[in-house]
């Protein structure tokens, strides 16, 4: 039998990963990626939660959170792309001009 | 018509603020006729106002008008209201009568000046200022009105400012009223720690009715405190010093600060709390003694002086010391009628002197003038007016005056008294004359440069001269003795306890039958003594000065300098002030407060430094810290309680 703690885990799991995968990674578009897989684990808890509790608003969430998504890929990948025009990399090491 | 006394405040203000603000786009006439008309309005406001007074029987006179609350804080209410009663009614006629002579006589005076508008707009500005000391009805709004005086004798005795000693004067003038002002404010503040409120009448009202014994201890320090403010303002021993340089500025202005402002300023106060003075006989006897000290100090200075302008200044110091002596021995009216004389024939001799000064094209030394009666006739007739009203001859103005004084400091005060002023009186005369002989008979010492431009000054500065000469001549016989409209005029104000004294002295009079005449005969007989000494050393033998002066080097040598005074005033409180200060800059600013400043400053610098490391620019990091954050918030919220 599945029980709600299974996926809670494995959106834990997932989550984490996203989390590392931000934290350690040079490429940008691995970065995002990786942002976009905690945006799922979420909403694999939503729906978790939304079946587990027998209401429609955990699944109303995840549309939300899938448009949000959606759009941030749109601009995140453009944002991407403008900053390989400019540097010739997508590396984020060579990104660090946020400083005094 | 008493309602219209807002607006004597209002014009001068008006006309301060036009030409202050637009005089330099004005035409000079136009700038000329705004400050006068200003005043003028002001001056016929204040005949309105006089006479509605007069008409009112003698115990309604007094008409407060309140404009608006201007401070509550807790129990201190202080409220901007005028008050109209005999005193402030005379006053007012005085500084915007006067005033408006003096402002005719600038616009002669100054022409070619190119500070006009800047003049007129100080001048208009004094007169409002002195107008709401004289009108307001509580001790703050004087307090006002007080320092607003200061503020516009300073900025008019430093009027040509880029000459240093101009611009040195009006801060020593600035620098010595505040020592007085500070003893006026404290005292203030005692008023209103003892009454609970600085409003004129019932802080009066509270003192006459509120069970003061007379020699009350608190009474005394608010009078003594209220006194020293008046020794700033009225240029008396000690704080005097300021007065004699005042003479930087341009003459008129010297008129007004000594004959219709600033300098009646004390006396006023004085007067206006008479109450509070009745209730403390050490203090009058102090006002007394300094006032008759100072009116022989001042006299004597005056005897040697060559500058015609500092000779007038001591003698005006010496007049004001009679006043307070006035005061002093409780003749409370007889020093306000010497003020309204004083202010005639002060006025009268200080534009006067101007309009000497401006035919010689700015000459001053008295050394360098001379038989200048033929070239200025008309100075010269005025000019010979006013000082034998000062002198005191029968039936000039300063006699009457001058008589009362030395009558009430016989009756009320003692025979020191009334001999220091006798011998005053007597310099008075001869330092009067003296300047006389000297500027305008003899032989002239006059340059040949200036002789040729000797002219006599324009219609619009003879008039006032005119004017005032009339002025000098009759004022005296407001206050004929034994039938003394100033007097009766003036009773209500210093009436209650004042009625006592009066009977009193008509008792003492009464005792000695004939005393005020013989007073008047040896008063006149002083008089003419000095006179006629002043004949003798500089008309009929012109050497004799020079030899006495010789003989006696070390008397002239002191007179001359000015007791050294100002030398000692200089060693003991400038000098030692400016190391004060020197060592207050030097340490205390300096290095530690300006050290701690910038230690503080550099400590966070330092700190800076190190925490800037954590600022890497990678994202990758700042996300790193906000996952740190965000797991530690978890971790709270799981464990935190």
């Amino acid at each position: 039998m599945i029980t709600i703690t299974h996926y809670l885990v494995l959106s834990a799991i997932l989550f984490t990963l996203g989390v590392i995968g931000v934290l350690i990674r040079r490429n940008a578009i691995v970065i995002f990626m990786c942002v976009e897989l905690m945006l799922n684990a979420v909403n694999l808890s939503f729906v978790a939660f939304a079946h587990y509790l027998n209401s429609m608003q955990g699944q109303l969430f995840v549309f939300f959170t899938m448009t949000v998504a959606a759009a941030e890929a749109a601009v995140g990948l453009a944002i991407i792309v403008a900053l390989f025009r400019n540097k010739e990399t997508v590396n984020i090491d060579d990104m660090n001009i946020m400083k005094w | 018509m008493l309602n219209l006394v807002g607006l004597i405040l209002l014009f001068p203000l008006i006309g301060a603020a036009i030409n202050g603000l637009l005089g330099k786009r004005l035409k000079k006439d136009t700038v000329g006729y705004i400050a006068c008309g200003a005043i003028g309005l002001s001056f016929f406001i204040a005949i309105l106002v006089f006479c509605g007074l007069v008409l009112l029987p003698p115990e309604a006179r007094l008409f407060e008008k309140q404009l608006f609350n201007w401070i509550e804080s807790g129990s201190f209410k202080a409220a901007a209201g005028l008050q109209v009663d005999p005193l402030s009614s005379l006053m007012i006629l005085v500084v915007t009568g006067v005033g408006f002579l003096i402002h005719i006589y600038s616009i002669g005076y100054m022409h070619e000046d190119k500070g006009y508008h800047r003049y007129f707009c100080y001048l208009n500005l004094f007169t409002f200022s002195m107008l709401l000391l004289v009108l307001g009805n509580n001790f703050l709004l004087m307090f006002i009105g007080w320092e607003a005086v200061g503020l516009c004798s300073y900025l008019l005795i430093g009027f040509w400012f880029e000459k240093k000693s101009a611009s040195d004067a009006a801060k020593k003038a600035f620098i010595v009223n505040r020592v007085g002002d500070f003893g006026f404010a404290l005292g203030i503040m005692l008023i209103f720690l003892t009454f609970h409120t600085i409003d004129f009448t019932e802080v009066f009202h509270a003192a006459s009715e509120g069970g003061f014994a007379v020699g009350n201890f608190t009474i005394t320090i608010i009078t003594l405190l209220l006194f020293m403010g008046a020794t700033g303002k009225s240029a008396q021993i000690p704080l005097y010093t300021w007065l004699p340089d005042a003479m930087e500025g341009p003459t008129p202005v010297s008129a007004l600060i000594h004959a219709a402002t600033m300098v009646t300023a004390g006396v006023y106060m004085i007067a206006r709390c008479n109450v509070l003075y009745m209730l403390s006989p050490f203090t009058m006897t102090v006002v007394a003694g300094i006032g008759a000290v100072t009116a022989l100090f001042a006299a004597s200075i005056g005897l040697v002086q060559n500058d015609i302008k500092r000779v007038l200044a001591y003698s005006t110091i010496s007049q004001l010391g009679y006043m307070f002596l006035a005061c002093g021995v409780g003749a409370f009216s007889a020093g306000v009628f010497h003020l309204m004389t004083h202010a005639f024939f002060k006025a009268l001799l200080f534009l006067g002197s101007g309009s000497v000064i401006h035919a010689l094209s700015g000459e001053q030394d008295m050394r360098k003038m001379g038989g200048l009666k033929q070239h200025i006739p008309v100075t010269y007739k005025t000019f010979l007016i006013g000082t034998v009203a000062i002198a005191g001859i029968p039936p000039f103005a300063g006699f009457f005056s001058k008589d009362e004084i030395l009558l009430e400091s016989l009756v009320h005060g003692n025979f020191v008294y009334w001999s220091i002023a006798a011998l005053a009186a007597f310099f008075t005369a001869f330092y009067m004359f003296r300047l006389l002989f000297m500027t305008f008979h003899g032989k002239s010492r006059v340059d040949h440069h200036v002789m040729e431009h000797l002219h006599e000054s324009p219609k619009n500065m003879t008039m006032p001269l005119m004017i005032l000469a009339g002025l000098s001549f009759c004022g005296g016989f407001l206050g004929l003795p034994g039938a003394s409209a100033i007097d009766s005029f003036l009773s209500p104000v210093f009436g209650g306890h004042g009625h006592a004294e009066i009977s009193m002295s008509g008792a003492a009079v009464h005792q000695s039958e004939g005393h005020p005449y013989l007073m008047m005969v040896i008063s006149t007989a002083i008089a003419v003594a000095g006179i006629g000494l002043a004949y003798q050393m500089y008309v009929k033998k012109p050497e004799l000065p020079q030899k006495l002066a010789g003989q006696y080097r070390l008397i002239y040598k002191i007179l001359l300098n000015k007791y050294y005074i100002d030398e000692i005033y200089n060693a003991l409180f400038v000098n030692s002030v400016k190391k004060g200060s020197l060592l207050l800059w030097k340490r205390v600013d300096a290095m530690m407060i300006d050290g701690s400043v910038n230690g503080v400053a550099r400590l966070v610098g330092w700190f800076g430094n190190i925490l800037r490391y954590l600022q890497t620019g990678y994202v990758r990091n700042y996300a790193f810290y906000i996952v740190l954050g965000c797991i530690f918030i978890m971790a709270l919220a799981a464990f935190g309680r």
